[in-house]
């Protein structure tokens, strides 16, 4: 794993400071009585792993600001976050690591009032903030972090960061997650993983391939089994909905029903099925509830920190490849999307 | 619009919250961010460093300060403007009586033992206050809605206790090495620091053999100026020598197990280890070395708590941490209880607990893990706990709004069930049995000559059915009760009565005698039946216990069942409220009823895994610590969507009928029947 150079002299300094060894193989004293309860759960060997991850966050709104808590506090290696969004009222409904002190936030980005928020959950973990555009980033940028994190990205941010992350030789472990109303869906592109998983006292090596970003949202619709979460195709026709208007998340409104009725109405003849496939309301919901409903962040970020960290420690079988909630029904489910069904 | 009720319903509700922990963290938090305004905090707890991986509202400065205060302190900086009430006490304190709880719309509990659990059960269901309960362990959580009347309450599926090994077993016949852990602990530790006035089960096995007991008095007290190694290694060879030798001589214990073998110092270690280690001796001089940081391992070389350590260097750390507790921690002994945040206690016992493992080739642990066991340490981490708090509030607003079709128990897996991860299941109606929010019998089997009151009091009316503050009648007259303003006469009567036997109590309870007991606090009351009857259930007949009883709800009318030469049992089955039918037994196998007390009628909980509580996840876990409740997915009755009028019916008319009784279960090869109902 690659560091950047600049950065090993602020770790090497912050290190010393708390007593840490950079080369050390073993965890400290401090970092054992910290992470006891967790490591209780994982192991100390995917603790050690964790405190060595770089993650990288981008798009920063209750569930993702849920997401970054759990992992600072897992006790990951460092978190690096963009989001160059000005602190509002708005931001600061479901996101509590905002404090509603107007003199402080005043100016400030929400990842720059974020960071401070963060580095106090566990001053062991290095928190930064990264300015500019995410999809302005060159392949390079993404090779010093072992996580990358997409909050309410466009569609074209993801298929572009997602491509960018796969042409390197190293690994990198990519998320998508978007959470509107009560509803959240969470995409994993792992590539080609190979993890351990219990099975009856033993240890058993397995392996996943998971499609691209781009692969899984075009998966034509017609061989999806009927079963499958509508959530899958209704964030689709969203997608399409935002990129055709020039829309971030979260900016629309009731008023924009027919013409998001008008895309799925494509998608659904395109694809060779029924409308029937994507309930009105649930599409509805989806572009009305433009505030984030807090339980369901809370939720929708237990999740996505989880598989992070099952990826990054290695050990245990990681979501393939959505994951999507609806407050509605009560549901958590995972759904394998892939074109392995017209094959 | 229903975004608009919403809101309103969230505003207008008054909530209390039990516990400020794991799960009160992440629930406080996500309250106030769904704009609820008006919450209240229980806990009696302060703050530790291992709570700082989850308890995200606490920094390193807060540790010794109380958690309620701290988590509101943290919730207000954000959300400045509502109100938050704080209290830093135990939920059982009788401030928090009815009344208390009445001026709640909804109790939603982060509680981490089941004692609490159904402390609070029992006064929502008295206060008529929808309860939100909630549990997690490691990847594992559970959250489930409790409305008096509409769904079960809380105790309507029995929650499985911690678990408790047979006395034998852990004094003489440990095969597990919780067993090794728990001899260290309970019976070694205690016996060497702690209350020398208790009675210890060390000294009844050391006695055996020994010509007089005087002689085996001496060996654990250590004379004033005895060589504190010197002392260490007698005990070292007593309890892993001399006792394991005395033991061996009785051949019909190791007839089918697996023989220990003695060990002796002067085996494992030289001869001297002042001399390999002076700085023991140094260390003595020294007197104002804080208490809590005194630790062997530096002194052993030892750095690693998740090595393992072999027989020699356990039994260096054993002899290591006793002269060190003689040392330097003199003042003490003598007032020790086991923490598990006592650096030195873990390291005694963990030594202790190996190297009797060794002896009976139980595989050895280290130290972190024999922490866990020792300290009963539940595995946690912050997802979980956030998960499942989003999943309380969830639940909480349905309550308020009153949406009683949308009420959901969720399941929150570690590998997804037909795709889900979070599993939502709907709530089961009451549980016509339970004894808590319905009026049901009990069948209590005592031997009435033999147990005493005390007996009854402490095994069963507070440690099985939960009461606090207990009062019992007998007809009009008192047995026992509790209170402060009981005068001196009435305190030394109810202590007399706690010493004798059922049968001579002033108002004797016999064969037949209907006991009332009530919790004043909980407002709950029962009634026991008293039946004096010969009863054996199991082939294996061990050493009478000093107290026997058996009890069951609903046992199957006037059917006896042949077991053995001499044995059979009788069962009937009750259809009056309250009823605890007493069944005179002899004898209890030790093995399977390690009380002494065998629970017919109640649910067996699936296989335990309450020794390891440092190893995670298994695949089909149920998890059983305390704090969890794991799933329970399999229960066949009757969701509140599938309830019918004529089943309700059905229910009280047919007494006969097979299929919606409750038959007794009890634990051994000639099982009457399986209880319909799994857990």
């Amino acid at each position: 794993m690659k560091k950047n150079s600049l950065d090993k002299e602020v770790l090497l300094s912050r290190f010393s400071r708390l007593n840490l060894r950079m080369d050390g193989e073993e965890l400290t004293e401090q970092e054992t009585a910290l992470y006891d309860r967790q490591i209780r759960v994982w192991g100390a060997n995917a603790q050690r792993r964790l405190t060595k991850s770089h993650i990288l966050v981008s798009g920063i709104k209750g569930t993702v600001a849920e997401f970054c808590k759990n992992i600072v506090l897992a006790g990951v290696g460092s978190v690096t976050l963009m989001d160059d969004s000005l602190v509002n009222e708005e931001a600061l409904n479901a996101n509590f690591l905002i404090p509603p002190d107007e003199n402080a936030y005043k100016g400030k980005t929400v990842a720059e009032i974020c960071c401070d928020s963060l580095k106090d959950f566990n001053p062991m973990v290095l928190v930064s903030v990264e300015k500019g555009d995410l999809s302005a980033r060159s392949t390079e940028f993404f090779e010093k972090f072992d996580v990358v994190v997409i909050g309410y990205g466009s569609l074209a941010t993801k298929k572009a960061v997602n491509e960018k992350c796969r042409k390197l030789s190293k690994r990198v472990a990519f998320y998508t997650v978007d959470c509107r109303d009560s509803c959240g869906e969470i995409f994993v592109d792992l590539q080609d993983y190979k993890y351990t998983k219990k099975k009856l006292e033993e240890k058993v090596e397995c392996e996943l391939n998971f499609p691209s970003f781009q692969e899984a949202v075009s998966v034509p619709w017609k061989p999806i089994p009927r079963r499958t979460a509508k959530l899958y195709f209704a964030m689709r026709v969203i997608e399409v909905f935002e990129e055709n208007e020039g829309r971030k998340h979260g900016e629309c409104s009731l008023l924009d029903l027919p013409t998001v009725l008008e895309i799925k109405k494509k998608l659904c003849e395109a694809n060779s099925v029924s409308e029937s496939l994507i309930p009105d309301s649930l599409l509805e919901r989806l572009i009305t509830g433009t505030i984030e409903f807090p339980p369901a962040c809370a939720i929708v970020g237990g999740i996505l920190a989880q598989e992070v960290i099952k990826a990054v420690s290695g050990k245990g079988e990681p979501l393939k490849n959505f994951f999507y909630y609806d407050a509605q029904d009560g549901k958590g489910v995972m759904e394998d999307i892939s074109n392995s069904f017209t094959s | 619009m229903d975004q608009q009720q919403q809101q309103s319903a969230i505003q207008g509700a008054k909530v209390l919250m039990v516990g400020a922990g794991g799960i009160g963290c992440e629930l406080l938090k996500t309250l106030a961010l769904s704009g609820f305004h008006d919450i209240h905090i229980i806990d009696m707890d302060t703050i530790e460093v291992s709570n700082l991986n989850r308890q995200f509202l606490f920094r390193r400065s807060h540790v010794g300060q109380s958690k309620a205060k701290v988590a509101r302190d943290a919730v207000l900086r954000f959300r400045p403007h509502i109100n938050i009430r704080s209290y830093h006490a135990n939920v059982k304190n009788p401030e928090f009586d009815v009344d208390f709880f009445k001026q709640f719309d909804v109790v939603l509990n982060g509680l981490d033992n089941l004692d609490a659990r159904r402390h609070v059960n029992r006064l929502c269901l008295a206060a008529d206050v929808p309860l939100v309960e909630s549990g997690t362990t490691g990847f594992l959580g559970q959250v489930t809605v409790h409305v008096k009347g509409k769904t079960e309450c809380y105790e309507c599926q029995t929650k499985p206790t911690p678990k408790t090994y047979p006395v034998c077993t852990i004094t003489s016949t440990p095969t597990k090495f919780v067993h090794c852990i728990v001899w260290a602990k309970e019976l070694l530790f205690a016996k060497l620091f702690g209350d020398k006035n208790q009675d210890n089960d060390l000294n009844v096995r050391a006695n055996k053999a020994a010509s007089s007991s005087e002689q085996t008095e001496d060996i654990f007290e250590r004379a004033e100026d005895e060589d504190i190694e010197q002392y260490g290694r007698k005990i070292y060879d007593h309890v892993f020598g001399y006792n394991i030798e005395a033991a061996l001589s009785n051949e019909e214990t190791w007839k089918n197990r697996r023989r220990p073998r003695p060990i002796y110092s002067k085996d494992v270690l030289p001869e001297s280890l002042t001399q390999k280690n002076g700085s023991t001796q140094n260390c003595s001089a020294t007197s104002d070395d804080d208490s809590a940081t005194v630790s062997a391992m530096p002194l052993l070389g030892l750095k690693n708590p998740q090595e393992l350590w072999g027989l020699t260097q356990n039994s260096l750390v054993f002899i290591e941490a006793l002269k060190l507790f003689f040392a330097k921690r003199k003042k003490e002994i003598g007032h020790l209880t086991f923490d598990k945040d006592d650096q030195l206690a873990v390291e005694f016992v963990t030594a202790a607990a190996n190297i009797r493992a060794e002896s009976f080739g139980i595989p050895l642990h280290s130290l972190f893990e024999a922490k866990g066991i020792a300290g009963n340490i539940v595995h946690a981490v912050a997802t979980t706990n956030a998960i499942v708090a989003g999943l309380i509030v969830i639940e909480a607003i349905k309550v308020l709004k009153k949406d009683a079709d949308k009420y959901r128990m969720t399941y929150c897996l570690e590998h997804p069930s037909r795709k889900m991860l979070l599993m939502p299941v709907e709530p089961f109606e009451p549980n016509p049995s339970c004894y808590v929010c319905s009026k049901t019998p009990l069948v209590l089997e005592i031997n009435t000559q033999k147990s005493k009151l005390r007996d009854l009091v402490d095994k069963i009316v507070k440690a099985k059915l939960g009461m606090n503050l207990p009062l019992i009648m007998h007809g009009a007259s008192l047995l026992y009760e509790v209170g402060d303003d009981l005068d001196d006469i009435m305190v030394a009567n109810y202590n007399a009565n706690l010493e004798k036997s059922l049968s001579e109590l002033p108002s004797p309870v016999i064969n037949g005698s209907i006991l009332t007991v009530e919790d004043l606090q909980q407002e709950l009351s029962c009634k026991i039946n008293v039946k004096h009857s010969v009863i054996l259930v199991s082939r294996n007949l061990s050493v009478d216990r000093s107290l026997n009883f058996i009890y069951s709800s609903n046992q199957k009318c006037a059917e006896s069942f042949r077991i053995g030469p001499l044995l059979s049992i009788h069962v009937r089955r009750f259809r009056h409220p309250l009823v605890i039918m007493f069944c005179h037994r002899e004898e209890f196998d030790e093995e399977k009823e390690p009380e002494g007390m065998v629970l017919s009628g109640w649910t067996q909980s699936p296989a335990t895994n309450g020794e390891s509580a440092s190893t995670s996840n298994n695949e089909s876990a149920v998890d059983v610590t305390e704090s969890s409740s794991g799933p329970e997915i399999a229960s066949k009755k009757r969701k509140l969507s599938e309830t019918q009028p004529e089943n309700h019916k059905r229910e009280t008319e047919n007494v006969e009928s097979e299929d919606d009784d409750d038959l007794v279960e009890i634990e051994n090869p000639m099982t009457v029947s399986k209880k319909k109902r799994v857990a």
